[in-house]
């Protein structure tokens, strides 16, 4: 075998890990699926592997401490959905692409179906559910309102939590700011220029004008 | 996705040896990993998170006053970078126009470097194509408006698809390849491979070695440098063309010039021609649209894609233009 046939025939990324039409179900998946943490020897110290089953981890959500277990394939958006019922923000096309996944994370706003669950664990995660105070809506929530910036309200959620990660940044936005804040956000119904109106005057209320 | 197991190692050494196992692979900001996944493209059985490594987030000078960029910053923190205006602010347009806000927090400089193409064929699990080992490349008699220009001929017409790429070619960039036993510095041009090169390779990585870092030589006095990406919608998109040059200008004479595309073909494309025609002479509108007309006059469009030969002619003048300090848009000379 030549040089360059072994290393490909080892290496991750390359012709054994590509799947042909539907040998999708072949893939090297033989590990085992109990939930556990164990530990690789490496040098002189230990490396923190996952099992596919998962591991019990803690997501903070809007100032909330939840405590599950998840699966390392497990996306953000998904466990958000589907384990704690936080079903405001959307999956669109889960590949990144339109940003109605889009959530909070430490500060900056991701798509939460290109991040898995469990690097969220001892992150600050915000979701649309987290804008309310006590009773009250959110700035941005209310200008949407006011300003008829929706209409299936599918991006919605998306939408706003990138207008709200920019006023936390930069409360003083000008209209070129605005756009550059929501161009990872898609809306199929076309509400762009509300948006942007919205987002201003949220902004000047924010500051009390 | 497929099930896999998560390895989370704190250092370089830890993480060079987390993937040693065999289907294991490094996972950054996961943003095209996790695409490739979805779609079955790949089935690692083993990722290994290179994320918490604080060694691949750092910034420092080389001993040559160059800048060693950490692997694993985000697009978005190179998109703000200080340091990086002036001559080398093609590389901070660069990322500042990759993808969207959202996806730039995620995606690192590493990850941006090893993604694997945009081909829609590439990307669908159903077809067996050149790149992923089949037999044929589906693109040369499909749907190839946004394939190869150049260096097409070799039975796979995949574009390139970092933008980053681009930047840092035109600015010289190396990078720091690390393994368990050595430590190389491999040129960005070097590190990204053609298919007359290997067909079904991306990239010169292989297992068990780690892009460390990024790093730029020292800027040159009166260097100066510039990149645009044309799009089909403005918000954000993947390019139609994209171009980024750099060179040595004085008295409005340019010297040394690079002048690389993007989206154009299966790595990034060096345009001799037409920094032959830039060499040595006084940047003028004039000058630059003959330089863009030299370097497309190399083009070998495939059955769909000849009119964004034209779109690259345009936007190369443009950038030469900008770059040189010119106004592309006035009457004339
Ligand atoms: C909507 C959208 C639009 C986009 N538009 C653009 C665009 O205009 N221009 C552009 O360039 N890109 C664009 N992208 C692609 C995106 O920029 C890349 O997918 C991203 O940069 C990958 O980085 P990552 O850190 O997430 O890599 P990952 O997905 O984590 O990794 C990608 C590959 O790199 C390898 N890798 C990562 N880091 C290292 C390292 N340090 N050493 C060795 N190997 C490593 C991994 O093993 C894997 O093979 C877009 C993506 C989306 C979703
Ligand atoms: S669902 Fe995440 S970006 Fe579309
Ligand atoms: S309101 Fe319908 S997608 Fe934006």
């Amino acid at each position: 075998m030549t040089k360059k046939n072994q290393l490909t025939k080892e290496s991750g990324l390359s012709r054994r890990s590509f799947l042909k039409g539907v040998g999708l179900t072949s893939a090297g998946l033989a590990v085992t699926s109990g939930g556990e943490i164990f530990a690789e020897a490496s040098g002189d110290a230990s490396v923190k592997i996952i099992s596919p089953g998962g591991a019990t981890i803690t997501l903070e959500v809007n100032g909330k401490k939840h405590q599950l277990k998840v699966e390392p394939r497990e996306t953000l958006v998904e466990v958000l959905r589907d384990r704690l019922h936080l079903t405001g923000t959307k999956i669109g096309c889960d590949r990144g692409a339109c940003g109605a996944c889009t959530v909070i994370v430490d500060g900056k706003n991701v798509t939460s179906c290109l991040m898995l669950a469990i690097d969220a664990e001892g992150k600050s995660i915000e979701t649309i559910e987290g804008l309310e105070k006590e009773g009250e809506l959110h700035p941005v929530q209310k200008s949407f309102i006011e300003y008829d910036a929706l209409q299936c309200g599918f991006c919605t959620p998306g939408m706003i939590m990138s207008s709200k990660n920019l006023l936390d940044h930069n409360p003083s936005p000008n209209l070129a700011d605005v756009k550059h804040a929501v161009r990872g956000n898609l809306c199929r119904c076309g509400t762009y220029p509300k948006v942007f109106q919205a987002v201003l005057a949220a902004s000047k209320q924010n500051k009390g004008e | 996705m497929n099930k896999f197991e998560y390895a989370m190692p704190q250092d370089i050494p830890q993480a060079l040896s987390s993937v040693q196992h065999s289907g294991a692979v490094f996972k950054a900001g996961g943003v095209d990993l996790l695409d490739l996944m979805k779609e079955g493209i790949i089935a690692p059985s083993r990722l290994v998170h290179i994320n918490n490594i604080e060694a691949l987030k750092v910034i420092s000078r080389t001993k040559d006053g160059g800048l060693a960029l950490g692997a694993n910053l985000t697009i978005a923190e190179i998109a703000e970078l200080r340091e990086l205006s002036g001559a080398h602010q093609a590389l901070p347009q660069a990322a500042g126009s990759t993808a969207t806000p959202q996806i730039r927090n995620l995606a690192t400089l590493g990850g941006n470097l090893c993604q694997e193409t945009r081909c829609w064929y590439f990307r669908d699990q159903n077809f067996s194509c050149s790149h992923k080992g089949g037999s044929q490349c589906f693109a040369l008699q499909g749907e190839n408006y946004y394939h190869a220009l150049f260096d097409n001929k070799s039975g796979c017409v995949r574009v390139n698809a970092s933008s980053i790429s681009i930047a840092l070619v035109a600015l010289g960039a190396k990078l720091r390849i690390t393994s368990a036993e050595s430590s190389r510095d491999v040129s960005v041009a070097e590190f990204l491979v053609a298919p007359s090169q290997d067909i079904e390779k991306t990239h010169i990585l292989e297992r068990g070695e780690i892009i460390e870092a990024i790093i730029l030589p020292a800027s040159k006095p009166h260097q100066r440098s510039f990149y645009y990406k044309q799009k089909e919608k403005q918000s954000f998109d993947w390019p139609v063309a994209e171009v980024a040059v750099s060179w040595v200008q004085k008295g409005g004479v340019c010297e040394n010039p690079t002048v690389i595309l993007g989206a154009a073909a299966p790595t990034p494309w060096r345009s001799k021609k037409a920094e032959a025609v830039l060499a040595g002479q006084k940047i003028t509108k004039k000058l630059a649209e003959k330089a863009a007309q030299a370097a497309m006059s190399e083009a070998t469009p495939l059955s769909q894609n000849a009119n964004r030969a034209k779109v690259f002619e345009a936007v190369i003048a443009r950038v030469i233009s900008w770059a040189g300090g010119v106004d592309p848009l006035q009457e004339g000379k």
